[in-house]
């Protein structure tokens, strides 16, 4: 059943209308537990879309198994979406920076607001991200801190490689999983692939692992995968490879590999004279959990990120 | 004057990106002033051109005080400047959102970095700064509310109102924000434009630079004396919001005095030109902030009006 969350008017004969699909389950009633999978905040990451279409083919052909409530929210951005924009075209702050929203601010926040209320009071809530267009990242849950011991049980069981539990930076505050995570809601993101693509044996396997959470939940009892077990930790585990200088980045490594200290990760060359003017190398022995997908660097832009042994 | 390189990033198919600053006088780190941090900040930067200009002709006049100095840097981030782009041109971050910065971190982290190093142990800090809603402001300053906040001091610079904000968790990497944490008095200075020059509001800003320098004996100027601030916090301040969206006539400027119930603006039918909705103002007052594109979504605040409540909140704050 597809309904309309908040609708605005748009200058020139059109509206902004966010919709979910609300899946029910065949029998209901004041204890049935809903989940909410919410994606498209940043409106160049499709990742999610390969879940949410998932999601709905395989609980419409396996309906009988469905105990709970499923709403499946798959862009709370479309303007982003369908201009490849990371934010809400025209306005300036981050979407996933302004939650809950207000009803006397910008129509961005007036958004944010109604998908907060309507999410608001779910059992649990997956926050679909991909990467930007710049890196790739293996599949994770990020947990801030102070939720870590809630939420890093349920994390465990989304068949995801890795739990990254983050110190709890003030700007975070006004995320939706924030925001949800403080009324009650516990709310999980994940975070995989790479910008503007569709990374699809990663879209599977968290597909697993929301049927395997729902069946935790007592949401589903159709066949689950076995689920992977995570790598969980903290920052202090994660060293930062940052360009030293710009040009164009010529990997060496694959992602996802492991590496030892010392080992080639890549070059920053410069094509103008063929000069190699940086030549990368591992900070530490671990797994390249994030590597840059997009060649032209500049000072100080991410190559990876290396979840050290 | 000396003109000094305060940062570089090199590329590769790219002049470097340099921010350089404008030093006047010698001695304590007194007051630094920051122009264009975003690429379509222009009002910002021509504001920061005509003060070094006031600036240079002060010195030559031997009217700067002695053991004080002032560091103007004009503009943040003459790569996006230079193509057209509000934020940084590759990955579209905001340098503005990543103090106090990182050096080691991703490249605006290490412009933030870079230039907060430089500035961050001024007595005094001003921005020139722009909002995150087009539109055009009734020239002020603005302070947030660290615990580290100095309001009397924003009085000197005798503009009609100081607004106090409430932050914001996105506010927490500013640079006003940081400024404060890192004990500089810290004010951001509003004029009415960002992309396109107003020389008005620029001179109106310049002047209340001056008298704020004068008036903490930087600088020995005689200027306007300017106006008896009023204090608002900027929760009092009422927001109006549009029903309708459509093409967005606003028959009020800011400064402009209003009743309850006054047509503030018209939204008409972008194809029929009918009025689809009279914005009318929801308390007395004066109108503070009007939205400035021609085109307009529902549900969006188009005005903030000063209500007249808060003009007798601001006068017994003051007799207090």
């Amino acid at each position: 059943m597809i309904e309309d969350i908040v609708s605005l008017g748009l200058p020139v004969d059109e509206k902004i209308v966010l919709r979910k699909n609300r899946i029910l389950p065949e029998c209901m009633d004041e204890n049935t537990k809903r989940i909410c999978i919410v994606t498209g905040t940043h409106g160049d990451e499709l990742e999610g879309q390969l879940v949410c279409y998932e999601m709905n083919r395989i609980l419409k052909e396996n309906k009988g198994h469905l105990k709970g409530i499923v709403d499946i929210y798959p862009a709370l951005n479309p303007l982003g979406i369908d201009t490849i924009t990371r934010g809400i075209p025209g306005f300036e702050l981050d979407m996933n920076r302004i939650f809950p929203g207000k009803k006397q601010g910008s129509m961005a926040e007036n958004i944010a607001l109604a998908v907060f209320e309507d999410i608001k009071g779910a059992e649990v809530c997956i926050d679909i991200h991909a990467s930007n267009i710049f890196l790739r990242e293996i599949p994770q849950i990020r947990i801030s801190e102070q939720t870590a011991a809630e939420l890093v049980p349920l994390a465990k069981l989304l068949n995801v490689d890795f739990v990254w539990v983050h110190s709890a930076a003030t700007v975070l505050k006004s995320t939706l999983a924030h925001s949800l995570n403080t009324v009650g809601t516990k709310t999980l993101v994940a975070e995989m692939g790479v910008g503007m693509r569709i990374t699809k044996e990663y879209g599977r396997q968290l597909c697993d692992g929301i049927l395997s959470l729902m069946q935790h939940l007592g949401m589903w009892d159709g066949d689950v995968a076995p689920v992977r077990e995570p790598i969980v930790s903290t920052d202090g585990r994660v060293e930062f490879v940052n360009a030293a200088m710009g040009g164009v980045f010529i990997p060496a490594i694959e992602h996802c590999m492991h590496v030892r200290e010392g080992e080639y990760i890549g070059d920053i060359v410069n094509p103008m004279n063929g000069q190699v003017l940086v030549h990368i190398t591992s900070p530490c022995n671990g797994l390249v959990f994030t590597l840059r997908e997009y060649p032209v660097v500049d000072e100080g832009s991410l190559i990876a990120r290396i979840l050290g042994e | 004057m000396r003109e000094i390189n305060l940062f570089e990033l090199k590329a590769i198919y790219r002049d470097s990106m340099r921010i350089r600053g404008y030093c006047f006088g010698e001695g304590e780190k007194t007051l630094c002033v920051v122009g264009a941090m975003r690429g379509n900040e222009v009002q910002q930067l021509y504001c920061c051109s005509l003060l070094v200009q006031c600036l240079k002709e002060l010195e030559e006049q031997g009217k700067l005080v002695k053991g004080k100095s002032v560091l103007i840097i004009p503009c943040a981030n003459t790569y996006s400047m230079n193509t057209g782009k509000r934020f940084w041109p590759t990955d579209n971050s905001d340098i503005n959102r990543m103090f106090p910065g990182y050096d080691k971190g991703e490249t605006t982290q290490r412009i933030a970095a870079g230039l907060f190093n430089t500035i961050k142990d001024y007595e005094y800090g001003i921005q020139f700064a722009s909002f995150y809603m087009p539109g055009r402001f009734t020239p002020h300053v603005r302070i947030m509310k660290t615990g580290y906040e100095n309001v009397e001091d924003a009085k000197k610079f005798g503009l009609p109102y100081i607004i106090l904000r409430d932050p914001a968790p996105y506010d927490t990497t500013t640079l006003n924000y940081n400024w404060q944490i890192w004990e500089t008095k810290a004010y951001s200075l509003y004029t009415q434009e960002t992309g396109r020059i107003d020389k008005k509001s620029a001179v109106k800003v310049i002047d209340s630079v001056m008298r704020f320098m004068e008036r903490n004996g930087i600088i020995s100027h005689s200027g306007k004396s300017g106006h008896v601030s009023d204090v608002i916090p900027e929760g009092e301040l009422l927001a109006v919001a549009t029903a309708q969206s459509g093409i967005f006539e606003s028959c009020v400027e800011v400064e402009n005095q209003v009743k309850e119930g006054h047509v503030l603006a018209r939204i008409i039918h972008p194809y029929n030109g009918s009025v689809l909705e009279e914005v009318k103002a929801t308390g007395e007052g004066i109108v503070f902030f009007r939205h400035s594109d021609p085109m307009v979504y529902s549900g969006t605040v188009v005005f903030k009006i000063i209500p007249r409540s808060a003009f007798r909140h601001s006068k017994s704050s003051r007799v207090n």
